[in-house]
């Protein structure tokens, strides 16, 4: 019997795919199947497989009326807000500065880059330290004539500004790094033609350069924010969510119903709602490309 | 004449000022974003009760290099359960592992994807870009249960069966695949070699740029993922680097010295291959391999 070229090329092709596709249908596809099931479910894992009752999607319900989980979502989103625009905005400076004016930039640059590579637990833990009532940063507070500094982690209204402080200098490197190499590839006619023009540094700041990086302003918020919903490391290391609930984010509470209290259908559909934000950035973010990117 | 000249020096003169002052502003800022690092290295060669001293000597009067025996656990002089040298080799062994079986999944998968025109490779491939959104805490859940049911809780296998394939690496390795022009291929296979040959000895050897951008940002992933090992594995012996040291910051979150020295551990090796293959790292992210 022959085979057909387009079978045998199916075969090859499938072949080659083979390994891929079944580790991706194992650890992923079913996964996400049965985590979407088990999202209509009040199961608990302590009591058992056979003990699964499905509630018709209550915790869709009944989640809105819970206040770790509102007082989570508020969190998360408080602190993606604040945290996205100040990381590309300040990145967006300092790429511009670091590209035109700095004498040695690429060890200003590794600099910047070294806390995105580094380990989440260990810099946390550094943090921890100098944020500690004798730690470095208290200290230094103090010297420069603040009287009474913030007890940062410790204290209900300083701890989540401190775990947006020490996020944005965790992940600014990146903003920078994704910037500079976009800035590489600007033409610089258009620089020189606004110097014969007698346009000042500032106004070829705003009228060339921010315009024509809009479409990596535009990936760097959407990457940034798709993060930033996902916070956990720092959260877990630094505060465990505290003081109170005022550390308590989305994926923390995630960790804590589905591992601690082992409420797996409660945390799987929470997870579907940390899907369906992400998911609507996404879309926004396809929708709008074109519109928001001014050139 | 004289004068456009005069205005030239003038301008220039003004333009190396601007940049002599934003090249000091800006190093000041790179310097306060190592700050950490620095205090952290400085800090792991103290005696615990010289960490916190005002002023901070930021070289210390003698180094202290005991923290890191004891961290490291030489000469047994720590209790059982930290043990960095174990958690090393942890971290390395699944790290390797899921490196190179993720390159070698991610290039085959994503030839496949790119060249070869078998029947439903749109909608396969569709399939992966749809997962891309979804994120990982969907699917911890119901992995811990899988892995549970298969016996396997606890033990490395958790972060390796599903580490050898990531769907970001077969996605970027396909969109280098795309850009490998066709007429290499189509040569190779008039000269009568099969596929997988072509693969092998035309393709491949031509990717080595892209296979390392893609191992460097995976072996990142591994290397600093946290939620994964912190939710599946139990027991010291088994910890890789950051729960073993989220295990021992529990412990001596108040010995800061030894907590400092077991960071700098931690870091070090990310930091070394980050600095070996920096032009193959930074060519990962800037393509988009921004998480696994």
């Amino acid at each position: 019997m022959k085979i057909s070229k387009q079978l045998r090329t199916d075969i090859t092709g499938y072949l080659f795919i083979g390994p891929n596709i079944i580790v991706f249908l194992l650890f992923t596809i079913i996964p996400i199947i049965f985590s979407f099931v088990i999202s209509f479910s009040n199961w608990d894992y302590t009591q058992g497989f056979s003990n699964i009752n499905f509630n018709n999607g209550m915790n869709y319900i009944n989640m809105w009326k819970d206040e770790w989980f509102t007082k989570s979502l508020i969190n998360t989103v408080v602190y993606s807000i604040t945290l996205v625009p100040i990381t590309v905005f300040l990145a967006l400076v300092i790429s511009v500065l670091v590209d035109k004016y700095v004498i040695g930039k690429t060890p200003v640059k590794l600099a910047l880059f070294m806390p995105y590579i580094s380990n989440i637990v260990a810099i946390s833990i550094v943090w921890v330290v100098m944020y500690s009532p004798y730690g470095p940063i208290t200290q230094f507070l103090k010297s420069i004539g603040i009287k009474n500094p913030p007890q940062w982690v410790g204290d209900y209204h300083w701890a989540l500004p401190g775990i947006i402080i020490m996020s944005i200098w965790a992940g600014i490197g990146y903003a920078v790094l994704i910037y500079t190499s976009s800035i590489q590839s600007l033409p610089e006619e258009l620089y020189e033609a606004a110097q014969l023009d007698g346009a000042s540094g500032l106004q070829q700041f705003t009228k060339i350069t921010i315009p024509l990086l809009s479409p990596t302003t535009f990936f760097l918020i959407t990457t940034t924010l798709i993060g930033s919903f996902q916070v956990f490391g720092q959260i877990y290391i630094m505060t465990k969510g505290g003081p109170g609930t005022s550390t308590h984010v989305l994926v923390y509470y995630i960790y804590t119903s589905a591992f601690t209290f082992f409420k797996m259908g409660y945390a799987a559909s929470m997870s579907w709602i940390l899907f369906i934000i992400l998911f609507v950035v996404t879309i926004v973010q396809w929708k709008f490309q074109d519109k928001w990117v001014n050139y | 004449m004289r004068k456009l000249v005069k205005i030239k020096v003038k301008k220039l003169n003004k333009k190396l000022i601007a940049k002599i002052i934003v090249t000091i502003i800006i190093w000041c800022l790179a310097i306060t974003m190592v700050i950490p690092f620095l205090w952290m290295i400085s800090a792991s060669f103290k005696i615990s009760g010289d960490v916190l001293k005002i002023p901070i000597k930021w070289i210390p009067n003698y180094f202290y290099f005991d923290n890191y025996k004891f961290v490291w656990n030489i000469g047994n002089i720590a209790p059982r359960d930290y043990h960095f040298a174990l958690a090393y080799f942890n971290s390395i062994k699944i790290t390797s592992i899921n490196v190179l079986f993720s390159v070698m999944t991610s290039c085959l998968a994503g030839y496949a994807f790119a060249k070869i025109k078998f029947r439903g490779s749109k909608v396969v491939f569709l399939l992966y870009l749809a997962t891309m959104m979804i994120p990982s805490q969907v699917t911890l859940i119901p992995k811990f249960i899988i892995f549970d049911k298969m016996g396997i809780m606890g033990t490395h296998w958790t972060l390796i069966l599903p580490g050898v394939v990531t769907v970001t690496g077969t996605f970027l390795m396909r969109q280098f695949f795309i850009g490998v022009p066709n007429d290499l291929r189509e040569a190779a296979q008039i000269d009568g070699a099969g596929e997988f040959r072509t693969f092998l000895q035309i393709i491949l050897p031509l990717s080595k740029p892209a296979m390392a951008s893609l191992a460097m940002i995976v072996f990142m992933w591994n290397w600093n993922n946290f939620m994964d090992p912190l939710v599946f594995l139990r027991d010291w012996r088994t910890f890789t680097i950051p729960v073993a040291l989220t295990n021992f910051g529990d412990e001596n979150i108040t010995d800061y010295n030894l907590v400092m020295a077991a960071s700098v551990s931690a870091l070090l090796p990310v930091i070394i291959v980050f600095l070996a293959g920096q032009k193959y790292f930074i060519k990962g992210l800037t393509t988009g391999g921004v998480k696994g």
